[in-house]
């Protein structure tokens, strides 16, 4: 919809209809033209052919549709794809590279919640706080006596599987409980004092805790095996934050019932929303529906995020958050 | 020392250890195993030399007075509320308690319970166990990071508290008997400005006369429908009524509590709020921290008996 108004203001594609997208909408309308692909009665390809030209700007969704090649190629005149997700397996960067095109993401604007969801989930685990909520709350304290003693996080070596924005804001909190951190990453980082293993088994073998923070790769697929559950231990937690995929679920749900590991926190699944049912008659495992980022702030901080990215390219100001592309 | 008699009043719960520890080497007389208490405590009053307390039972004035061969008190807490500290100094009886041991774990528990009551931990558990997130997704929560989070009493376990908010960028905000300037975090002078300077208000200092009901009407309406109230000191620094009703009005944010007016009764009425994580008083609930515990217990008795300096003495 371009009316007189807006014709004057920057514009910025948008290809489909999100929640996001309409959270965003009211504070983005007033200073963009937003131009919406889904509004036309004409094919995308054509759409994007007739109108979007002269287009400089994209907003994306981490939800789809992935900005490919093809699409790319529709947009001569793009030079910023701007995405709501901190992950960018969704965006062709390497095509994007090739035609000169700034890809900004949400950077960290997550991790600290995504964090304080991980140690969230690692103290529960470790204190049982889940459970014995659950056991006051079935009037089960008068009658059977203190719930069962949980396991102290002071001291405790905590290994976590990605040093990434979110991992590092991790490591931060669990110093502050006095556990020591390590980790395994795809690259040291000699600046940080942690101590790297450049092998996430030899990690999980000297570690009472693992959490896992990384992104879902080719390589990080089924990274979390039998073989790493196994060094983990009887007595190890798992917490993970990153992507489900990430654990062999199978696996890890086998070595819990089988008691051959402590404990897991899990906000991620294979198969989200569904849940290993396994799971639900365990007292050691604390489960959460994929809502680390989900936050009153978060979603505020990401709007300004993108907002923000978006004004400062039409002002020929550099980006708040231009992703690194390797 | 086996032929030296010690009473105890309630089990030490899940840790026998304690309990395993005294037998070795003491004569412990336990209280909840006999079902005439009272005739026990007079059968074995002029024999009993040394109790040991507990978080939820002390030694009253009454206690005190029926044992006059009484000498050391020690409590298997940090906390000595329950034990009549101004008859023990007047008698030359010794009291000793378990501090610094348990400072990490009940500073852990503090921040567990923000993090779990801000973030739904447990209900959004529940949430998944039950079924519902195939029907939809949880809502949105709200975030901890970078909360102001205001403690009451800034000892060992409040500082303890602070160290672990801070990681979180959260400000700190402090009220105390006294100021402490050394420190870098903001003092108010009274708890009602404190709370409503704050969004999670943690209760870290002993129980009183002073500190009884110290979160009353005024102060929970003071942190105010989004606020948080996070309880590890004891039951009754709360007037729990209020509590209750504020937070069935909704004009308190949220709780999480670890402790009780008259443990382990626990307001039903609590039980269907969401706002709401309960404990029950797991603050020093580790095997590492309760076999720590008992052997301060342990050590102070024999450093009694052997005439050698207490370990961890309060009186």
């Amino acid at each position: 919809m371009a009316d007189d108004d807006h014709s004057e203001l920057p514009t910025v594609l948008v290809l489909r209809r999100c929640p996001f997208i309409a959270l965003l909408e009211p504070k983005c309308s007033q200073k963009f033209n937003l131009l919406k692909a889904w509004d036309s009665p004409l094919p995308q390809d054509r759409f994007l052919t007739t109108h979007a030209r002269s287009v400089q700007a994209l907003l994306s969704s981490g939800n789809g549709p992935p900005i490919t090649a093809q699409i790319l190629q529709l947009l001569p005149s793009l030079k910023l794809v701007v995405t709501n997700s901190t992950g960018l397996d969704h965006v062709d960067l390497a095509e994007c590279r090739r035609r000169g095109i700034a890809v900004a993401n949400a950077a960290k604007v997550f991790a600290e919640d995504v964090a304080d969801t991980a140690v969230g989930l690692f103290i529960d685990v470790m204190r049982k706080i889940s459970a014995s909520n659950r056991y006051v709350r079935g009037g089960l304290w008068a009658c059977r006596g203190d719930y069962p003693l949980g396991s102290k996080i002071g001291g405790k070596k905590v290994g976590i599987v990605g040093l990434g924005s979110i991992g590092l804001e991790v490591a931060k909190r669990l110093e502050a409980f006095g556990c020591s951190v390590s980790y395994n990453s795809r690259s040291e980082k000699p600046s940080l004092s942690y101590q790297f293993y450049s092998n996430v088994c030899e990690l999980a073998a000297d570690s009472d805790a693992l959490i896992i923070c990384c992104g879902l790769t080719e390589e990080t697929h089924h990274m979390i095996n039998k073989e790493v559950l196994s060094a983990l231990g009887r007595e190890g937690v798992i917490v993970n934050v990153g992507r489900g995929a990430i654990i062999d679920e199978k696996e890890m749900v086998e070595c819990l019932v089988r008691g051959e590991i402590g404990g897991a926190g899990l906000d991620v699944f294979e198969n989200e929303p569904n849940v290993p049912k396994e799971l639900f008659s365990l007292d050691n495992v604390v489960l959460s529906p994929h809502q680390a980022i989900v936050t009153h702030e978060a979603f505020v901080d990401l709007g300004e995020l993108v907002t923000g990215n978006l004004e400062a390219f039409f002002s020929n100001k550099p980006l708040l958050s231009l992703a690194v592309i390797n | 020392m086996d032929s030296i008699d010690v009473f105890m009043q309630v089990p030490t719960s899940i840790s026998a250890y304690l309990e395993q520890e005294l037998d070795k080497r003491f004569n412990v007389l336990k209280l909840w195993t006999v079902p005439n208490k009272t005739q026990f405590i007079k059968d074995n009053s002029s024999s009993i030399r040394a109790i040991v307390g507990h978080g939820g039972a002390g030694a009253d004035a009454e206690l005190i007075d029926s044992l006059p061969n009484l000498e050391i008190i020690s409590s298997f807490s940090v906390g000595t509320d329950k034990i009549d500290l101004k008859k023990c100094k007047e008698k030359g009886i010794r009291v000793t308690n378990t501090p610094d041991v348990l400072t990490d774990d009940v500073a852990d528990i503090a921040i567990g319970l923000a993090l779990a009551v801000m973030r739904r931990l447990c209900e959004s558990d529940r949430y998944v166990r039950s079924g519902q997130w195939k029907k939809g997704n949880y809502k949105l929560t709200t975030k901890f990071t970078g909360k102001t989070v205001g403690i009451i009493g800034l000892g060992r376990i409040g500082k303890a508290v602070a160290k672990r908010a801070e990681a979180f960028s959260c400000p700190i905000a402090y009220f105390s008997r006294t100021e402490k300037p050394e420190l870098k975090y903001k003092y108010y002078p009274t708890v009602v400005e404190l709370a409503s300077n704050c969004d999670v208000l943690v209760v870290a200092c002993p129980l009183t006369e002073e500190t009884r009901h110290i979160i009353n009407r005024e102060v929970i309406d003071a942190l105010g429908p989004k606020g948080v109230l996070i309880n590890i000191g004891r039951g009754h620094h709360v007037d729990e009524p209020e509590l209750v009703s504020a937070l069935l009005e909704g004009r308190l944010g949220g709780a999480g509590l670890d402790v009780y007016q008259n443990e382990p009764e626990v307001p039903e009425q609590l039980f269907g709020l969401e706002n709401m994580v309960l404990l029950p008083h797991a603050g020093s609930g580790t095997t590492e921290t309760r076999n720590a515990m008992a052997d301060l217990v342990i050590g102070n008795l024999e450093a009694h008996f052997l005439n050698k300096p207490l370990l961890t003495p309060v009186v």
